[in-house]
């Protein structure tokens, strides 16, 4: 499990990140934490000739408000997203979907928008920032551009990301009046991958909930957005009847991969359990 | 005079284990030799097949690279080995070489060696060798390859079976049609591996100008690897040394003979040079052994009282494409039809065994051999049987356990067992539980919808085996061990003893002992492991002898040396050494405890004035003895497990709440060693129990050789363990010691199938496969 032999550079500058990249004919790879790129290349699943390494950037980090929207660096480390206030108020489910991501030592190099970026359709990130509507900032030799998250997640480690852009910055929606949210998932060992997760957000308003954003992950090539489901519950109040109709919107919104250590009808099953428990949950937060 | 029992006893911690923290363990992987090779290895990527070409000169040019080998070149080095044993009867294997000759049989079968001063530009080169496979049909499942017609998975056998037997006793039928419930149920126990946190590790190393060979190898057994290399390479035994630094756990994958460390022994023999090769993770996976893989289908026949009458058990065990070398793949399913119903009163008996090859990695002796296996069974048709009764799982086993005072008993499978405590154990389990309580809790939650269970597993552990257990049937493995005490000029000793440490506390338990014998502190015994050159020959540390033989050996040489040391301190003194003991670092009047002179005194007139001995004063400071147990074959331990469970019966998740152990093992050394022993040891059978598993595909590839995939038992989910002991020490030794290694793991499992089962029981479902996955319960659940 050696990788082969690879060029290592540093970028000062998402622009010198970039040049790099073309200047080796797209035959490199970006790496921000390392904790997905570098068992790839120790298991030889990709071999760049060079790897840029994105994290000496000082652009790509921070964490402000601005003009209604929380602006999140993609350099921004998962053990950050647990603790940093203006990420709780405004992007709870990346706090909230940060303790299910592996283990401390992990979370102290993995970065956010290098989970995104990545978009393994079983990990957390993912499906939090699709929840949560966030929007991202991608740089390219053209300019900058913002592509909401329901466009963003092509495929399986596929995103709207083009050979030799960067992911630069994640922007969530501030928190309105009487958002909730929740987040679950069903792993076999804590801090794997999950077999099924679900993040909620919602808007508790006086005629039944509004807004109501449902995003599964680990239930295809990339994180879901449970719309029938939404539809179930959206101007309803967040009683058993109600959970119950989103659990069977679900058989409408997921089309999960058949294995035989992990059947469709499995998944399926567990995703409508735990949405049900993570819907409960955001009952009580209500 | 007798020696005191100061340390032994005591609850030393771990000698070595402030070494490894601090950063200065010595592994093989730390030992860089000049002009030291990497090796790196082509493995067949399919399960069975031919290899039509093989070209492996764009990798022999690669940047770095030294040599490359294949089958052609590096086997005719090499006398095969074939992995059978005389006393299993019947038994067959073909014979093995290093890399693979024509056909390649299972996935991960090495087929090229190269050589490079990296292992990153040997495993560079690895993607240039040209390999084309002619794919044949795999044989992947056990019960389809035994069918009239299935090919063979090897090469020169003429069928799949390598050994079947059976045990009966005369009363079978009789206790089958005579009995008032018969429960029977059918087990799928799935293959897993060791995974150590050292992976395998070695380094050969042939100095052409002596003709000496040096290998620095991770295992348990180096005076076994010497004998191997020695017979197989052609090399006087005494131009072979082995020597085992320290070693990141072993737990009975170490001491088997892979194709690897010959290619690595046999490269540095061709090239004069030092060669390494260390087992990345993947390639552990598709070459270290796998474990168990059992199908097993049995029933149980009681009284109307709940008395055990009988079992009848059939045992078909898939062992890949050959037997292991050298102590086999047979030893497993053996001790399986072998333990069945062991702990119990049981008369008769019938037990089938079928050992079976496939085109799979191989399996082999693991921690708690067989024991996991035949505890789960029994206790789980115990548990039935008990629910047919109505009786409850405690009363059952209440009445069927051996009585405390009805030995020595011999089981209905001709184990013979000297004394154990079953009794004594079960009612100390039920307190230690509080098993009363949490019935009534149980019955509570289930109120609520919450499904907890309560799972309980008897059982006997094999511990210090005689030559009954390989030397019979032929095999170069020693029953014996050898240990040299000897006092230093300075009054402090050392020991030198064949018995070997991978983490688990040998050398301190041997200081603790010898400590004992000299009337020092184990902090003065500078205890030496793992090296044929410089310790005696001897069986090393395996199927828990480490503790009962190596223990033994070590008090009987510090003994002997006490008495040389007696002898001396006799003549200084003008003494009768009758009359003189060992304690506080020096020799003391046994009457008064008064000090008469000290141990560096004695050390220095031994050796520096040994003129002023009277005549005929033998002035000796070494010691050597050697033991081998005499008396009972094997010292069996016993003791009773039990888990505590909640299903989750929506996702099939299982938490584990606690598990308890009430064990004996004798006489105990060490009590923190002991109890860590037990507690790894259960989360050794708590993971195959619900998580770890090597899975295939039915083209005979694994699909999860990764740690990603392959899920180790990980702290977070595992139970505290609260331990309990009785001690019935052996009256075969001076030490009364028992071994204590895989008692843990024998158990474990058992104990949490029954508490799933018990958690599912008012749902109707049961399970009677491992892992206990949530696939497997949501199946049996009816969701899936």
């Amino acid at each position: 499990m050696k990788s082969p032999k690879f060029d290592y550079v540093r970028a000062g500058s998402v622009a010198d990140a970039m040049t790099a990249y073309a200047e080796a004919d797209g035959d490199a790879v970006f790496v921000s934490g390392g904790h997905s790129v570098v068992p790839s290349l120790a298991l030889r699943l990709q071999a760049p000739a060079l790897m840029i390494d994105l994290s000496a950037i000082e652009a790509l980090s921070g964490i402000d408000l601005r003009d209604g929207w929380l602006r999140i660096g993609a350099m921004t480390r998962h053990a950050q997203a647990m603790t940093d206030p203006l990420i709780a108020t405004h992007a709870p489910l990346f706090a909230a979907a940060a303790p299910f991501v592996a283990h401390p030592a992990i979370r102290n190099r993995g970065t956010l928008g290098g989970s995104l970026a990545h978009a393994d359709p079983a990990s957390e990130f993912p499906a939090a920032a699709l929840a949560m509507r966030a929007e991202l900032e991608i740089a390219s030799a053209q300019g900058i551009r913002r592509v909401p998250a329901d466009d963003f997640f092509v495929d399986i480690y596929e995103t709207a990301i083009e050979p030799g852009e960067v992911l630069q910055a994640i922007h969530v929606p501030c928190a309105v009046a009487g958002q909730m949210v929740a987040f679950d998932e069903i792993a076999r060992r804590r801090g794997d991958y999950a077999m099924v997760g679900a993040a909620v957000q919602a808007v508790s308003a006086g005629e039944g909930l509004q807004d109501v954003s449902i995003a599964m992950f680990s239930v295809g090539n990339r994180p879901v957005r449970a719309a029938s489901a939404q539809v179930a519950l959206t101007g309803r109040a967040l009683d058993a009847p109600a959970i119950a109709a989103a659990q069977a919107a679900l058989a409408d919104d997921l089309d999960p991969p058949d294995d035989p250590q992990f059947p469709a009808s499995m998944r399926l099953h567990l995703a409508r359990v735990l949405l049900g428990r993570v819907l409960a949950k955001l009952e009580t937060a209500a | 005079m007798t020696a005191g029992n100061e340390h032994i006893g005591q609850a030393h911690r771990r000698g070595n284990a402030l070494r490894h923290l601090a950063g200065r363990g010595r592994f093989v992987t730390d030992l860089a030799l000049p002009r030291m090779l990497h090796a790196a290895f082509v493995r067949s990527p399919m399960a069975r097949g031919r290899i039509a070409e093989l070209d492996v000169s764009d990798a022999a040019a690669a940047p770095g690279v030294v040599r490359v080998f294949t089958a052609e070149t590096l086997n005719k080095t090499c006398a095969p080995w074939t992995g059978t044993l005389e006393h299993f009867a019947g038994m067959k294997s073909a014979p093995q070489n290093i890399l693979a000759e024509g056909a390649v049989l299972w996935a991960g079968h090495p087929v090229t060696m190269i050589l490079a001063h990296s292992r990153a530009e040997a495993e560079d080169a690895c993607e240039l060798v040209l390999l084309d496979i002619e794919e044949e049909e795999a044989v992947v499942d056990g019960d389809a390859a035994l069918l009239d017609g299935a090919a063979p998975a090897s090469e020169g056998i003429d069928s799949n079976l390598c050994f079947r037997t059976v045990l009966e006793t005369p009363g079978l039928d009789d206790a089958f049609a005579s009995a008032a419930h018969v429960v029977e149920e059918s087990f799928t126990f799935g293959r897993h591996t060791a995974v150590t946190l050292e992976p395998r590790a070695v380094i050969a190393d042939f100095d052409p100008s002596t003709g000496q060979l040096t290998v620095h190898q991770g295992t348990q057994t180096p005076y076994q690897f010497q004998d191997v290399y020695a017979r197989h390479f052609g090399l006087p035994e005494s131009k072979v040394r082995v020597i085992a630094p320290d070693v990141g756990g072993s737990f009975g994958m170490k001491l088997h003979v892979y194709n690897e460390e010959m290619a690595t022994v046999a490269a540095s023999l061709t090239l004069g040079r030092p060669v390494r090769f260390v087992a990345d993770r993947l390639e552990s996976f598709v070459s270290d052994i796998h474990a168990r893989d059992h199908r097993v289908t049995a029933r149980m026949a009681v009284d109307a009282a709940g008395t055990i009458l009988a079992m009848d058990v059939d045992d078909m065990t898939q062992i890949g494409a050959f037997s292991t070398y050298p102590r086999t793949s047979v030893a497993e399913g053996n001790q399986v039809i072998r333990l069945m119903g062991a702990p119990y009163r049981m008369p008769d008996y019938r037990g089938r065994l079928s050992v079976v090859f496939q085109n799979k990695v191989q399996t082999s002796q693991y921690r708690a051999v067989g024991h996991p296996i035949a505890c789960a069974v029994t206790e789980a048709l115990v548990d039935r049987a008990a629910e047919q009764l109505d009786l409850d799982p405690f009363e059952i086993r209440a009445r069927n356990l051996v009585a405390d005072d009805a030995y020595p008993h011999v089981s209905a499978t001709g184990y013979q067992f000297e004394k154990l405590s079953h009794q004594t154990s079960l009612a100390k389990l039920r307190q230690l539980m509080d098993y009363d309580t949490l019935r009534s809790e149980q019955a509570e939650l289930r109120r609520q919808g919450i499904y907890r269970g309560i799972g309980i597993a008897p059982f006997v552990e094999i511990t210090n085996p005689g030559a009954a257990f390989y030397g019979v049937g032929g095999a170069r493995i020693s029953a014996q061990d050898g240990a040299v005490v000897r006092l230093t000029p300075g009054g402090d000793v050392q020991c030198a003893i064949s018995v070997t440490e991978q983490g688990q506390g040998t050398e301190t338990i041997i200081a603790q002992i010898v400590a004992d014998q000299l009337g020092v502190t184990p902090d003065q015994v500078k205890v030496t492991t793992g090296d044929t050159d410089t310790t005696p020959s001897g069986g090393a540390t395996w199927a828990c002898r480490g503790a009962g033989i190596g223990g033994e050996t070590a008090l009987r040489a510090g003994r002997r040396l006490q008495a040389q040391i007696l002898a001396i301190a006799g003549a200084v003194l003008q003494a009768d050494p009758a009359t003189l003991a060992l304690a506080g670092g020096a020799v003391i009047d046994s009457g008064t405890g008064r000090e008469r002179i000290t141990l560096a005194e004695i050390g220095r007139i031994a050796t520096y004035r040994p003129d002023t001995l009277p005549e005929g004063c033998d002035n000796s400071l070494s010691a050597v003895q050697h033991f081998a147990p005499t008396g009972y074959p094997f010292d069996f331990t016993n003791g009773i497990q039990a888990s505590h469970v909640e299903v989750d019966i929506e996702t099939g998740v299982t938490r584990l709440l606690k598990h308890w152990v009430v064990e004996d093992c004798g006489r105990i050394i060490n009590p923190l060693l002991v109890d860590e022993q037990i507690r790894g040891g259960v989360v050794q059978g708590l993971g195959p129990a619900f998580f770890e598993e090597c899975l295939y595909d039915d083209m005979g590839q694994m699909t999860n050789a990764s740690l990603a995939d392959y899920l180790v038992p990980m702290a977070g989910e595992m139970p505290d363990i609260e331990i309990a002991h009785v001690e019935t020490p052996t009256l075969d030794t001076i030490l009364g010691a028992k071994g204590v290694g895989e008692a843990g793991t024998a158990a474990a499992g058992a104990a949490a199938m029954n508490a799933v089962n018990d958690a599912l029981r008012p749902l109707g479902a049961r399970i009677s496969q491992t892992p206990m996955t949530p696939l497997r319960i949501l199946t049996a659940l009816g969701h899936v």
